[in-house]
Protein backbone atom coordinates (compact mmCIF):
# COMPACT_ATOMS: atom_id res chain seq x y z
CA UNK A 1 0.00 0.00 0.00
CA UNK A 2 2.53 2.32 0.91
CA UNK A 3 4.84 1.34 -1.67
CA UNK A 4 1.91 2.18 -4.37
CA UNK A 5 1.08 5.17 -2.89
CA UNK A 6 5.22 6.58 -2.92
CA UNK A 7 5.38 5.75 -6.73
CA UNK A 8 2.08 7.38 -7.43
CA UNK A 9 3.84 10.79 -5.70
CA UNK A 10 6.78 10.24 -8.05
CA UNK A 11 5.32 10.06 -11.19
CA UNK A 12 3.01 12.82 -10.03
CA UNK A 13 5.74 15.18 -9.26
CA UNK A 14 7.52 15.04 -11.86
CA UNK A 15 8.44 18.84 -12.57
CA UNK A 16 8.96 19.14 -8.31
CA UNK A 17 11.62 16.53 -8.44
CA UNK A 18 13.69 18.32 -11.34
CA UNK A 19 14.52 21.30 -8.59
CA UNK A 20 15.24 18.70 -6.31
CA UNK A 21 18.03 17.24 -8.47
CA UNK A 22 19.38 20.12 -9.68
CA UNK A 23 19.66 21.35 -5.70
CA UNK A 24 21.14 18.22 -4.50
CA UNK A 25 22.52 17.34 -7.76
CA UNK A 26 23.07 14.07 -5.66
CA UNK A 27 21.60 11.64 -7.57
CA UNK A 28 22.02 11.93 -10.79
CA UNK A 29 23.62 14.64 -12.46
CA UNK A 30 21.83 16.16 -14.44
CA UNK A 31 22.33 19.03 -17.25
CA UNK A 32 20.19 21.70 -17.24
CA UNK A 33 21.61 24.46 -18.49
CA UNK A 34 19.50 27.86 -16.89
CA UNK A 35 18.29 29.43 -19.91
CA UNK A 36 18.55 32.74 -20.47
CA UNK A 37 18.85 35.76 -23.18
CA UNK A 38 21.53 36.31 -25.06
CA UNK A 39 20.15 39.60 -25.83
CA UNK A 40 19.22 40.71 -22.15
CA UNK A 41 22.18 39.18 -20.86
CA UNK A 42 24.74 41.55 -23.50
CA UNK A 43 22.06 44.44 -23.50
CA UNK A 44 21.68 44.41 -26.75
CA UNK A 45 18.54 46.59 -27.30
CA UNK A 46 18.88 46.63 -31.48
CA UNK A 47 18.78 43.59 -33.63
CA UNK A 48 20.42 44.50 -36.88
CA UNK A 49 19.62 42.01 -39.72
CA UNK A 50 23.72 43.11 -40.90
CA UNK A 51 25.30 42.13 -38.09
CA UNK A 52 25.16 38.45 -39.36
CA UNK A 53 27.70 36.98 -36.73
CA UNK A 54 25.21 38.19 -33.94
CA UNK A 55 22.17 35.84 -35.96
CA UNK A 56 24.28 32.93 -36.97
CA UNK A 57 24.20 30.85 -33.55
CA UNK A 58 20.22 31.19 -33.74
CA UNK A 59 20.25 29.83 -37.42
CA UNK A 60 20.82 25.99 -37.15
CA UNK A 61 21.88 24.03 -40.22
CA UNK A 62 18.65 23.33 -41.75
CA UNK A 63 18.65 27.03 -41.87
CA UNK A 64 15.62 27.55 -39.87
CA UNK A 65 15.05 29.77 -36.80
CA UNK A 66 15.87 28.22 -33.51
CA UNK A 67 12.85 28.16 -31.20
CA UNK A 68 12.82 30.37 -28.21
CA UNK A 69 12.58 26.55 -26.19
CA UNK A 70 15.88 25.34 -27.33
CA UNK A 71 18.05 29.03 -27.52
CA UNK A 72 16.31 30.41 -24.45
CA UNK A 73 15.49 34.02 -25.94
CA UNK A 74 12.87 36.02 -24.36
CA UNK A 75 9.63 36.97 -25.77
CA UNK A 76 10.50 40.38 -26.83
CA UNK A 77 13.97 39.61 -27.91
CA UNK A 78 12.94 36.89 -30.15
CA UNK A 79 10.38 38.74 -31.63
CA UNK A 80 13.22 40.86 -33.01
CA UNK A 81 15.15 38.69 -34.10
CA UNK A 82 12.54 36.75 -36.06
CA UNK A 83 12.22 40.21 -38.12
CA UNK A 84 15.92 40.74 -38.50
CA UNK A 85 17.15 37.12 -39.51
CA UNK A 86 13.50 37.60 -41.94
CA UNK A 87 15.64 40.97 -43.29
CA UNK A 88 19.03 39.13 -43.46
CA UNK A 89 17.28 36.56 -46.03
CA UNK A 90 15.99 39.01 -47.92
CA UNK A 91 19.37 40.18 -49.15
CA UNK A 92 20.82 36.63 -48.90
CA UNK A 93 23.08 37.11 -46.38
CA UNK A 94 21.70 34.38 -44.84
CA UNK A 95 20.08 30.93 -46.85
CA UNK A 96 16.38 30.33 -46.50
CA UNK A 97 17.00 26.83 -46.78
CA UNK A 98 20.07 24.49 -47.04
CA UNK A 99 20.16 21.05 -47.47
CA UNK B 1 4.80 65.47 -48.73
CA UNK B 2 4.77 63.27 -46.07
CA UNK B 3 7.05 63.56 -43.10
CA UNK B 4 11.00 62.67 -43.80
CA UNK B 5 11.86 59.05 -42.04
CA UNK B 6 15.06 57.22 -42.12
CA UNK B 7 15.55 54.58 -44.45
CA UNK B 8 18.41 51.82 -44.82
CA UNK B 9 18.73 50.96 -48.71
CA UNK B 10 20.99 48.15 -48.95
CA UNK B 11 21.28 46.55 -52.82
CA UNK B 12 23.40 44.04 -54.68
CA UNK B 13 24.91 45.05 -57.71
CA UNK B 14 26.03 42.17 -60.16
CA UNK B 15 29.68 41.34 -59.78
CA UNK B 16 31.17 41.91 -62.99
CA UNK B 17 29.95 45.71 -63.02
CA UNK B 18 33.07 48.22 -62.75
CA UNK B 19 33.70 51.24 -60.70
CA UNK B 20 32.37 53.29 -63.26
CA UNK B 21 28.83 51.46 -62.62
CA UNK B 22 28.56 51.63 -59.35
CA UNK B 23 29.73 55.62 -59.06
CA UNK B 24 26.66 55.53 -61.80
CA UNK B 25 24.10 53.58 -59.78
CA UNK B 26 24.72 56.20 -56.48
CA UNK B 27 24.97 58.56 -58.74
CA UNK B 28 21.46 58.15 -59.51
CA UNK B 29 20.30 57.46 -55.80
CA UNK B 30 21.92 60.77 -55.00
CA UNK B 31 19.83 62.45 -57.28
CA UNK B 32 16.32 61.12 -56.26
CA UNK B 33 17.25 61.91 -52.89
CA UNK B 34 18.03 65.32 -53.77
CA UNK B 35 14.62 65.68 -55.85
CA UNK B 36 12.55 64.69 -52.77
CA UNK B 37 14.77 66.94 -50.25
CA UNK B 38 16.37 64.13 -48.32
CA UNK B 39 19.45 63.56 -47.49
CA UNK B 40 22.28 60.48 -47.96
CA UNK B 41 23.25 59.97 -44.02
CA UNK B 42 25.87 57.40 -44.40
CA UNK B 43 27.43 55.13 -47.47
CA UNK B 44 29.19 51.73 -46.96
CA UNK B 45 30.64 49.75 -49.21
CA UNK B 46 30.63 46.17 -47.99
CA UNK B 47 32.25 44.87 -51.14
CA UNK B 48 31.91 41.56 -53.24
CA UNK B 49 30.18 39.06 -50.57
CA UNK B 50 29.45 35.26 -51.20
CA UNK B 51 25.71 34.95 -51.50
CA UNK B 52 23.93 32.72 -49.33
CA UNK B 53 22.12 31.78 -52.01
CA UNK B 54 22.04 32.12 -55.85
CA UNK B 55 20.15 34.80 -56.60
CA UNK B 56 19.19 34.89 -60.88
CA UNK B 57 22.71 33.38 -62.13
CA UNK B 58 25.02 34.98 -59.56
CA UNK B 59 26.68 33.82 -56.39
CA UNK B 60 27.94 36.42 -55.37
CA UNK B 61 27.56 40.70 -55.03
CA UNK B 62 28.99 43.87 -54.51
CA UNK B 63 26.68 44.93 -51.45
CA UNK B 64 25.79 48.65 -50.91
CA UNK B 65 24.44 50.46 -47.71
CA UNK B 66 23.01 53.65 -47.89
CA UNK B 67 21.39 55.50 -45.02
CA UNK B 68 18.76 58.00 -46.30
CA UNK B 69 16.41 60.62 -44.50
CA UNK B 70 13.90 61.54 -46.76
CA UNK B 71 9.90 61.67 -47.17
CA UNK B 72 8.20 58.21 -48.05
CA UNK B 73 7.40 58.74 -51.69
CA UNK B 74 11.92 59.18 -52.18
CA UNK B 75 11.44 55.33 -51.55
CA UNK B 76 8.67 54.46 -53.71
CA UNK B 77 10.57 55.75 -56.56
CA UNK B 78 14.13 54.30 -55.57
CA UNK B 79 12.15 51.27 -55.06
CA UNK B 80 10.42 51.68 -58.51
CA UNK B 81 14.11 52.70 -59.98
CA UNK B 82 16.22 50.07 -58.65
CA UNK B 83 13.90 46.99 -59.74
CA UNK B 84 14.32 48.26 -63.33
CA UNK B 85 18.01 48.51 -63.25
CA UNK B 86 19.06 45.06 -64.21
CA UNK B 87 22.86 45.49 -63.03
CA UNK B 88 20.95 45.36 -59.02
CA UNK B 89 20.11 42.15 -58.09
CA UNK B 90 18.76 42.53 -54.79
CA UNK B 91 17.30 45.68 -52.88
CA UNK B 92 15.89 45.79 -49.78
CA UNK B 93 14.41 49.21 -47.67
CA UNK B 94 13.72 48.91 -44.48
CA UNK B 95 12.40 51.96 -42.17
CA UNK B 96 14.97 52.38 -39.34
CA UNK B 97 14.14 55.81 -37.37
CA UNK B 98 11.34 54.35 -35.32
CA UNK B 99 13.29 50.93 -34.45
CA UNK B 100 16.08 53.05 -33.67
CA UNK B 101 14.05 55.30 -31.08
CA UNK B 102 12.33 52.02 -29.73
CA UNK B 103 16.32 50.97 -28.63
CA UNK B 104 17.08 53.73 -27.45
CA UNK B 105 14.78 54.56 -25.37
CA UNK B 106 15.14 50.96 -23.82
CA UNK B 107 18.73 52.00 -23.28
CA UNK B 108 18.29 55.36 -21.53
CA UNK B 109 15.76 53.92 -19.20
CA UNK B 110 17.85 51.26 -18.22
CA UNK B 111 20.49 53.12 -17.39
CA UNK B 112 17.85 54.72 -15.11
CA UNK B 113 17.40 51.89 -13.37
CA UNK B 114 20.64 50.87 -12.58
CA UNK B 115 21.57 54.23 -11.55
CA UNK B 116 18.59 54.00 -9.05
CA UNK B 117 19.71 50.68 -8.22
CA UNK B 118 23.36 52.22 -7.08
CA UNK B 119 21.71 54.64 -5.28
CA UNK B 120 20.10 52.36 -3.46
CA UNK B 121 22.93 50.60 -2.12
CA UNK B 122 24.18 53.41 -1.38
CA UNK B 123 26.74 54.28 -4.09
CA UNK B 124 27.04 57.53 -5.89
CA UNK B 125 24.84 57.79 -8.78
CA UNK B 126 26.63 58.29 -11.74
CA UNK B 127 24.31 57.80 -14.43
CA UNK B 128 26.38 57.51 -17.32
CA UNK B 129 27.26 53.66 -16.54
CA UNK B 130 30.13 52.99 -18.36
CA UNK B 131 32.35 49.95 -17.73
CA UNK B 132 35.06 51.39 -16.30
CA UNK B 133 32.02 53.15 -14.04
CA UNK B 134 30.65 49.42 -13.10
CA UNK B 135 34.43 48.33 -12.60
CA UNK B 136 34.92 50.89 -10.06
CA UNK B 137 31.31 50.64 -8.93
CA UNK B 138 32.11 46.85 -7.72
CA UNK B 139 35.52 47.67 -6.19
CA UNK B 140 33.90 50.01 -4.00
CA UNK B 141 31.57 47.30 -3.34
CA UNK B 142 34.11 44.74 -2.42
CA UNK B 143 36.24 47.44 -0.14
CA UNK B 144 32.82 47.80 1.87
CA UNK B 145 32.30 44.19 2.86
Amino acid sequence: MSEERGRGGRGGGRGGDRGERERGGQRRTFFRRRRVCKFCVDKIDYISYKDVRLLAPFIPERGKIQPRRISGTCAAHQRKLQTAIKRARQIALIPYVTD
Amino acid sequence: MSAPRQYELVYIVAPEATEQELADLHGQIEGIVSRFEGRIDNTEQWGRRKLAYEIGRHREGIYVLDVLTGPGEMVKEIDRRLKVIDNVIRHMVVRVDEEMRVAERRRTEREAAAAVRRVARGLPAEAAAERADEASAEGAEANHE
